[in-house]
């Protein structure tokens, strides 16, 4: 045990909890610019998965990782646009189109992938990311290694979020994205279009889930496989209301379940992993998401308009 | 632009079955264009699927062997979704209902029909036990039901592959499964040669139960009257909280029977691949059926085939399997839209008439 306490500190597991973080603060980020505008978009989970396929296919066959990522982030605002069209243009129930979303992107994603790549034996892959040191933060001990040597969309990722929060609290439209998630007929008083910020915010929101998903079959792993995303889009989910729709509670949630699923990870490769199936371990992570939501959604206090369809006439 | 939309005072029942028809037919012709892109002959796939889902007697009863788990998940969505309690955890709660009944029908020395009433039994209560945790998230705690559930069926799954994986593990197989169950507590064959067995009844008397208990019964009333308007029930006398608990443990309870058939009459044990979606093919099931218990047979059976016909349409003609699972995406969005056709209806608006005819 002792030898695992010593393990948490080391440079390689500080370094694994931010690349683990990495995709969930982008996902989180996205589903919460989508419920600050008043969306709930329960289609992440498809969408961070159709983006991890997406992402492979064009990276495998245009050999740029970059061009990977943009498709990611484009088949993300697709399905985003789905759930937009359905909710904001025609008012119907936020959940079911969320699920329905998800269903049609899982099944699609495996659809494409199998058409293209057939039942191989040994899973396709591509070179992945390779970590970029920033100079002269890097060389900092321990810190350096850990955070400044990582992959770019890593930065990327950690500068979203003081950007995202800069956007929704000092610019004109962040502030008319949080009016329409507030108080619609408001915002509309106020001649802000109110279907024209929540598609924004949706189709944006689905970009940054479909670049997660590029995250996990680009730069963690190098090929994409069926259970690639794995319940994390709903984790992210879970982490908007852990966060309290804020960015920097959203991203410092995204930390606490990186540093519970390294812990496990390393649980498992440890002698307790030996006599213990690892799938126990992995129940920690779900178990206790499920106990941080539980732990604030007393006093949460979501966007007021959440859930809540807006037509001009009905008041 | 010529057209809006005006409420509708009340839908009419032909009306909500073409809808649902007109649902699958939708999603059937935007699936089509994915068998084509695969380089297949589309009305030639779905005569395969068609022809190898009810093409023979036996077909038909390998379409109801899958249609049983489906139509009880489909029950245990449509309960909860009345009552606005979101299960979306109806996948977790089948495997939770499969672990528990599974252990019980191990007993030894039990007679046969008292071992598959165990079964049952205990099946179901693993499956409301399960449905009741996120229920009672949402009930103290105010934690969304949706994201809760959702995230208790990756934790159920993990921890049913920890038991098959680790204490429970069958020594004699070597295998990460279960020890089967009992010989006796194994659901009767119904028909010689084919694997239609007692669970079929079940989920077949499960649908009239559960209609006259939403449309005959107080607790229905209730159930119907806090999903409708939480509030006014509240004020009406009706314990909000009490009935919510008790639609979740019904809900799951329904979704545990599923797991506990699949147990008794398919596999005999509990293994990794006991469930292939159901519980999230009961969400599109129950959607389909208007959240209507009669509704979700014709549902779970057109859902039944296309997984079944899928399978042997992606032999027969190397279209990829999952687009089993597309159609069931593209079916529970194409149903939302129609949906808007029930609330409301498209009247033609004053202006030129006939310059806009669109």
């Amino acid at each position: 045990m002792s030898g695992l306490l010593e393990q948490l500190f080391q440079v390689g597991f500080l370094a694994a909890l931010i690349r683990i973080a990495t995709p969930l603060m982008l996902a989180t980020l996205g589903e919460m610019l989508s419920e600050r505008a008043g969306v709930l978009n329960l289609g992440i989970e498809g969408i961070m998965l159709i983006g991890a396929m997406a992402g492979f296919c064009v990276a495998y066959f245009s050999g740029s990782l970059w061009l990977g990522v943009g498709a990611a982030v484009l088949a993300g605002m697709v399905l985003a646009a789905l759930h937009a069209l359905l909710t904001v243009s025609f008012g119907l129930s936020q959940h079911v189109s969320g699920i329905g979303v998800t269903l049609l992107s899982t099944g699609l994603a495996f659809f494409i992938y199998r058409l293209v790549f057939g039942q191989p034996s040994q899973p396709p892959s591509v070179p992945p990311f390779q970590t970029v040191p920033i100079p002269g933060l890097s060389a900092i001990p321990v810190i350096g290694t850990a955070v400044f040597n990582q992959y770019i969309l890593v930065y990327v990722a950690m500068l979203l979020v003081p950007v995202m929060a800069f956007i929704l609290t000092h610019t004109p439209w962040g502030l008319s994205v949080r009016m329409v998630g507030e108080n619609p007929h408001a915002a509309e008083s106020a001649g802000v279009s109110v279907a024209v910020k929540r598609w924004q915010a949706v189709v944006i929101g689905g970009g940054l889930m479909g670049a997660a998903g590029a995250f996990l079959s680009l730069a963690q792993f190098n090929a994409f496989t069926f259970g690639v995303i794995n319940g994390r889009g709903w984790v992210a989910i879970a982490l908007v209301v852990f966060g309290q729709w804020r960015p920097w509670r959203c991203a410092g949630g995204a930390l606490m379940f990186a540093f519970i699923d390294a812990l496990q990870l390393r649980l498992q490769a440890s002698n307790l992993g030996q006599h213990v199936p690892y799938e126990t371990f992995l129940i920690l992570p779900f178990l206790l998401t499920i106990v941080a939501m539980a732990s604030v959604s007393r006093n949460a206090i979501a966007p007021a308009a959440l859930l809540k369809p807006f037509r001009k006439e009905e008041r | 632009m010529g057209f809006r939309l005006e409420p509708r005072i009340s839908t009419p029942a032909w009306l909500n079955v073409a809808l649902s028809l007109a649902a699958v037919l939708a999603a059937l012709v935007l699936c089509a264009g994915l068998i084509a892109l695969a380089g297949a002959n589309v009305i030639g796939a779905y005569a395969i699927m068609f022809e190898s889902a009810f093409g023979d007697v036996y077909a038909l009863t390998e379409t109801l062997v899958k249609a049983t788990p489906l139509v009880l998940t489909g029950l245990a969505v449509a309960v909860a979704f009345r009552a606005k309690f979101w299960n979306i955890g109806a996948e977790g709660q089948l495997l939770a209902g499969a672990v528990v009944g599974c252990w019980v029908g191990g007993f030894p020395h039990v007679p046969g029909p008292i071992a598959i009433a165990l079964m049952l039994i205990a099946g179901a209560a693993g499956g409301a036990l399960a449905a009741l945790v996120p229920a009672l998230l949402r009930v103290r705690l105010k934690v969304d039901d949706v994201v809760s559930s959702l995230l208790i069926n990756s934790i159920v799954y993990y921890a049913m592959m920890a038991l098959i994986e680790g204490p429970w593990k069958d020594r004699m197989s070597g295998y990460p499964n279960s020890p089967p169950i009992q010989d006796a507590a194994n659901f009767p064959i119904l028909m010689e040669g084919t694997r239609l067995h007692l669970g079929v009844v079940f989920a077949a008397l499960a649908v009239p139960l559960v209609w006259l208990l939403m449309r005959r019964t107080t607790l229905g009333f209730a159930i119907n009257a806090v999903g409708e308007n939480a509030e006014a029930s509240a004020y009406g006398g009706i314990r909000v909280d009490r009935v919510l608990l008790t639609a979740a443990a019904i809900s799951g309870g329904l979704a545990g029977l599923a797991g506990i058939c699949e147990v008794g009459g398919i596999h005999f044990q509990v293994m990794g691949e006991i469930s292939t979606g159901y519980g999230y093919t009961g969400i599109v099931i129950a959607m389909l059926a208007r959240l209507n218990p009669l509704g979700v047979i014709p549902a779970a059976v057109f859902f039944a085939a296309v997984m079944t016909g899928a399978e042997a349409m992606s032999r027969a003609t190397g279209v990829p399997v999952f687009l089993a699972q597309v159609i069931q995406g593209t079916a529970l969005i194409t149903m939302l839209v129609a949906l808007l056709f029930t609330a409301y209806r498209i009247r033609r608006t004053g202006g030129p008439a006939g310059v806009r005819a669109t």
